[in-house]
């Protein structure tokens, strides 16, 4: 069987989950929950034990489909996401349940699926067209997920202000989508590649159709300045879908940048420094704008909203390092590595959040007060999540950070290295802040109870990170075959 | 598997047994004992094991190809002396706890777990990471068991957090830096070693040295306090719970300038020789000695002139590395050892004193020597050490930074007063008044609490049941290494670095 067929069999599962919620209205969330995680996690095993079968693909889809190592790395992670995503709203229905108008979380089971079809797509995109198509796939199931829990006033307040956000920066990408056509005329990244590289066409329009096209993924990955939407839709939106935007929904803003940038800037391009110029001003804007306002915030799922900003500037900043740093990762693969180690730690981050939520506790700072006493181990495992996410050495985060700085100095972009460390010293605040607050004893005797799946899962998320910040090998060794920005194209 | 690495895991372990459920302070003292006698062993052993790189008991297991980083350890004379101190300072800071939340144990063994690990590993990557893991502890001890009112301690907290924050990520940059230039043309490698025989071999010329030494000189010297990146330091150990106070402004602080000594002076002995990069850290160092110095003075506590005393004496520490002659390298080495112990034995006893006393007034203190003249004697070993006096550790360690700095003749210790006086002398002249300075508050402090006629209300008793022992302990090695510097200066016989030639 051939990788390609892998999402089709996805949005099969997805409309058989849709209509089955539809016509059994007895099936329980359990069930609709146990059927996509099984479907979600066969896929994931069809895509490893199939991985070699780049050739298989029939010459009509190869013409816009490609299965690189970087298109296979994203498609597991989209598969891993959705997973740890279908297991949050598992965890979180007993709360969230009251939220939905009909007391029940039918296509909040379903949705993930499409939006990891649409994220698996766009993996493999190879040229501008797919990558809207997938994308709207993906940002058209984000805008119900987002206001599903709609008896949440909050919530509503999400889904209409990443309706209106999502729907503008959708026109802003095509717009650019179609200035670029116009200058390259082409609308593959390959065709762009060879545009750019051989000089042809119109500089300016060129530009223009750029800027665009980035303010468009600008919106998806949450980039300064169209960052605006991130701290109230992530509130807002119940705690699996903000897992999911700020996860999933970056990481496929991101395959696409990588193609973009790798097409824009490989060697001899006409619009290389500019482009490089924009990426590493608006990642170290984003780090920075990301960071401060986190420092001021009590309830911590807005803190992991800003501090989503903040990492999706470091994310800029490793696409902006070109060329550089003499590891085996190129920008892309860098990226692909921070992601991989972001996944576990928002993930058990956020689970921490829906345990609190269980637990009869909110999401602000004061009420992680005393969860040392109460829980030690999830305290220690929350410790670990926010100390990865601080960037601290011996977990997961560092090294992306660290790829990250390597690059900057390496390139030496001195502006970029300079707010990296303030977004990163100012990071060491308001993570901190949190597990202060778990270690600050509270008198109150209230237990905290964690089922044994959740408990389990825990673990293993914060395993992972443990792991990979003192054996970060495996992953870079994964990654160490995505083709270096350049070469790529040439290699065709 | 190398001691090494059992010795740094020793503590992280314990640590995580107490975690557990074990009893905290059994754990924690078999724990720091067993630490104790180990490093004391492995540093008599230590000659007949070194080898030709001067390093012993070295392993190696790597963690990613390229860039090069590996879990490696292995120990030099500097790193086993470092490792001597954090091993008798723990010992002193475990074993002083008593009826604390068993937190205490485990920040303490955390400390000194990564401390450890700083020293004695010989990858970049890992000597940074390790400290950094023994800074979350001291965090977190400030912020939540610091002696002072919550909103207080945890401002005095996060100003800590965020300047060692903000300095490590500068560090690390340096560092990542460092690794750049010195990993030849081919992958990069964090290993120290390659790193210094390359510096060895391609130097970079001095003119592009001084802008990266410059860059390790603010990243460690924040982590050290050196002037102006030091207002965090005498808050933090004010406000700190006696342990942490110990481990920090005794070992862990240290870390910044064994940073200065083992990465950045052996990488670029010439940056720290060109002209603009030694006259700022000759003004920043005199910004340590007498500024801080003269604050110091007018300090009314006993903990926030202690706090403040720790961090203007890391002026003399700077003055030998700005020096970079080999006997003012060695003296500050020595210095670092002497200061370590010193002060954490001062710490300790001002630990107890408040806890009992419930002030630290010096102006509402007296006579405290008629009710506990044993800790008036073990007071007086810390406070006289810290002056320099003869005798006790720390007069070695700044004797030989002074004549080592004082030198500008062809061999690294002889002064020809016929080329005149260069800044590094004039330096010298104006470091040697905060020894006065030091005397100064010391001895009126000392007056104030432990001389006089007893305070009605205050009662002060010697420690029993075995409590003396860490001062006791911590005493008797200030004057060990005081009469007898060469059970530690033997250690590094090696030279530490290609040393600058004045």
């Amino acid at each position: 069987m051939s990788v390609f067929n892998l999402e089709a069999l996805l949005a099969l599962l997805g409309l058989f989950v849709l209509l089955l919620e539809a016509f059994v209205p007895s099936v329980s969330s359990k069930a609709l929950a146990g059927i996509c995680m099984t479907g979600v996690a066969g896929v994931l095993v069809l895509l490893v034990t199939v991985a070699g079968g780049q050739e298989a693909l029939p010459a009509f889809v190869g013409a816009y489909h490609q299965l690189d190592s970087l298109a296979m790395f994203y498609k597991a992670f989209a598969l891993v996401i959705t997973f740890f995503v279908l297991w949050l709203t598992l965890e979180a229905s007993p709360y969230l349940n009251k939220f939905s108008l009909d007391g029940k979380l039918g296509e909040m089971f379903s949705l993930p699926l499409f939006v990891c079809v649409g994220m698996m797509w766009m993996a493999s995109a190879k040229d501008l067209v797919t990558v809207f198509v997938s994308l709207e796939l993906v940002t058209v199931s984000f805008y119900v997920l987002v206001a599903y829990t709609r008896k949440s006033a909050l919530a509503l307040e999400a889904g209409v202000k990443y309706l209106i956000l999502g729907a503008l920066s959708t026109g802003v990408l095509v717009f650019g989508v179609a200035w670029v056509y116009g200058a390259t005329g082409s609308l593959s990244f390959e065709g762009i590649t060879n545009a750019v590289q051989g000089g042809e066409g119109n500089k300016t329009a060129l530009l223009f159709g750029v800027s665009f096209l980035l303010a468009g993924l600008g919106f998806k990955v949450a980039a300064v300045p169209f960052q605006m939407w991130v701290p109230d839709v992530y509130q807002g939106a119940s705690t699996p879908t903000t897992v999911f935007l700020s996860v999933g929904s970056k990481a496929a803003g991101f395959v696409v940048l990588t193609r973009v940038i790798e097409a824009l800037t490989v060697s001899g391009s006409m619009v290389r420094e500019e482009v490089i110029t924009v990426l590493s001003i608006a990642g170290a804007v984003t780090v920075v704008v990301g960071s401060l306002p986190a420092l001021f915030q009590t309830n911590v799922k807005r803190l992991l909203a800003y501090s989503s900003i903040s990492h999706a500037g470091f994310l800029l900043l490793a696409l902006a390092a070109r060329d550089s740093v003499r590891v085996d990762l190129s920008p892309g693969g860098t990226v692909a590595f921070y992601l991989a180690t972001y996944l576990p730690m928002t993930v058990l981050g956020f689970a921490a959040l829906i345990q609190m939520r269980l637990n009869g506790r909110g999401e602000e700072l004061d009420d992680f007060k005393g969860l040392a006493q109460k829980s030690p181990s999830l305290a220690l495992l929350v410790t670990l999540a926010f100390a990865s996410l601080a960037g601290l050495p011996l977990t997961a985060g560092f090294f992306g950070k660290m790829w990250v700085i390597l690059g900057l100095v390496d390139q030496q972009l001195w502006f970029a290295l300079a707010c990296a460390v303030i977004g990163a010293a100012a990071g060491f605040y308001y993570y901190f802040r949190v597990i202060l607050a778990m270690f600050t004893p509270e008198e109150s005797t209230e237990p905290f109870r964690m089922g044994v799946l959740a408990r389990a899962v825990c673990m293993v998320l914060g395993l992972t990170i443990a792991v990979l910040g003192v054996y970060p090998k495996p992953l870079q060794t994964l990654l160490a075959k995505v083709p270096v920005a350049g070469t790529s194209a040439s290699g065709h | 598997m190398s001691s090494l690495e059992i010795i740094i895991f020793i503590p992280f372990l314990a640590a995580l047994a107490i975690w557990m459920g074990a009893p905290a302070r059994l754990t924690a003292v078999v724990a720091s004992t067993v630490n104790l006698l180990w490093v004391l062993v492995l540093a008599v052993r230590f000659p007949a094991f070194k080898s030709a790189t001067d390093l012993a008991f070295v392993n190696k297991h790597m963690v990613l190809d390229n860039p090069a980083i590996a879990f490696a350890v292995g120990a030099d004379g500097v790193s086993m002396i470092m490792a001597l101190l954090t091993v008798l300072v723990t010992f002193a800071a475990v074993w002083q706890i008593v009826d604390k939340p068993s937190m205490y144990h485990i920040a303490s063994l955390l400390i000194s777990g990564g401390a450890l690990g700083a020293f004695l590993c010989t990858d970049l990557f890992f000597i940074y990471a390790f400290h950094e893991v023994a800074l979350i502890p001291t965090f977190l001890m400030i912020g939540i068991h610091g002696r002072a009112e919550k909103d207080q301690r945890l401002a005095v907290a996060w100003k800590t957090t965020i300047y060692l924050g903000a300095g490590s990520l500068v560090l690390l940059a340096g560092l990542v830096w460092a690794v750049i230039e010195f990993s030849g043309g081919g992958k990069l490698t964090f290993d120290l070693v390659a790193l210094r025989a390359q510096a060895a071999t391609s130097p970079l010329p001095a003119t592009a040295q001084a802008p990266l030494f410059f860059l390790l000189l603010v990243g460690f010297g924040t982590l050290v306090s050196l002037f102006p990146f030091h207002s965090w330091a005498a808050p933090a150990y004010a406000t700190a719970p006696t342990p942490v106070a110990m481990l920090h402004s005794g070992v862990l602080k240290k870390f910044g300038l064994y940073g200065l000594f083992r990465i950045a002076l052996p990488l670029l002995p010439a940056g720290a020789q060109v002209p603009w990069v030694q006259q700022s850290l000759l003004i920043m160092l005199l910004g340590n000695i007498l500024v801080v110095g003269l604050v110091t003075l007018h300090q009314k506590r006993l903990d926030d002139m202690l706090a403040n005393s720790s961090v203007m004496h890391m002026g003399y520490l700077f003055l030998g590395l700005a020096a970079g002659t080999e006997i003012a390298v060695k003296g500050s080495i020595l210095l670092m050892f002497a200061h370590g112990i010193s002060i954490a034995l001062l710490f300790a006893i001002c630990g107890r004193m408040r806890n009992q006393l419930g002030t630290l007034e010096m102006a509402k203190l007296g006579g405290i020597g008629s009710h506990a003249p044993f800790l008036t004697v073990v007071f007086a070993f810390g406070a006289f050490a810290s002056i320099g006096l003869p005798g006790l550790a720390n007069f070695a360690g700044e004797v030989m930074i002074f004549m080592g700095a004082f030198a500008n003749g062809n061999s690294s210790s002889t002064f020809i007063p016929a080329q005149g006086l260069t800044s590094l002398h004039w330096t010298v002249i104006l470091a040697l008044w905060g020894v006065v300075i030091s005397a100064v508050y010391m001895l009126r402090g000392y007056r104030a609490i432990f001389q006089g006629t007893p305070q009605t209300g205050l009662f002060m008793s010697d420690p029993g049941s075995g409590q003396w022992l860490p001062l006791v302990l911590l005493a008797a090695v200030l004057l060990a290494v005081g009469c007898f510097p060469s059970l530690l200066l033997d250690l590094i016989q090696a030279p530490l670095a290609p040393v600058a030639t004045p």
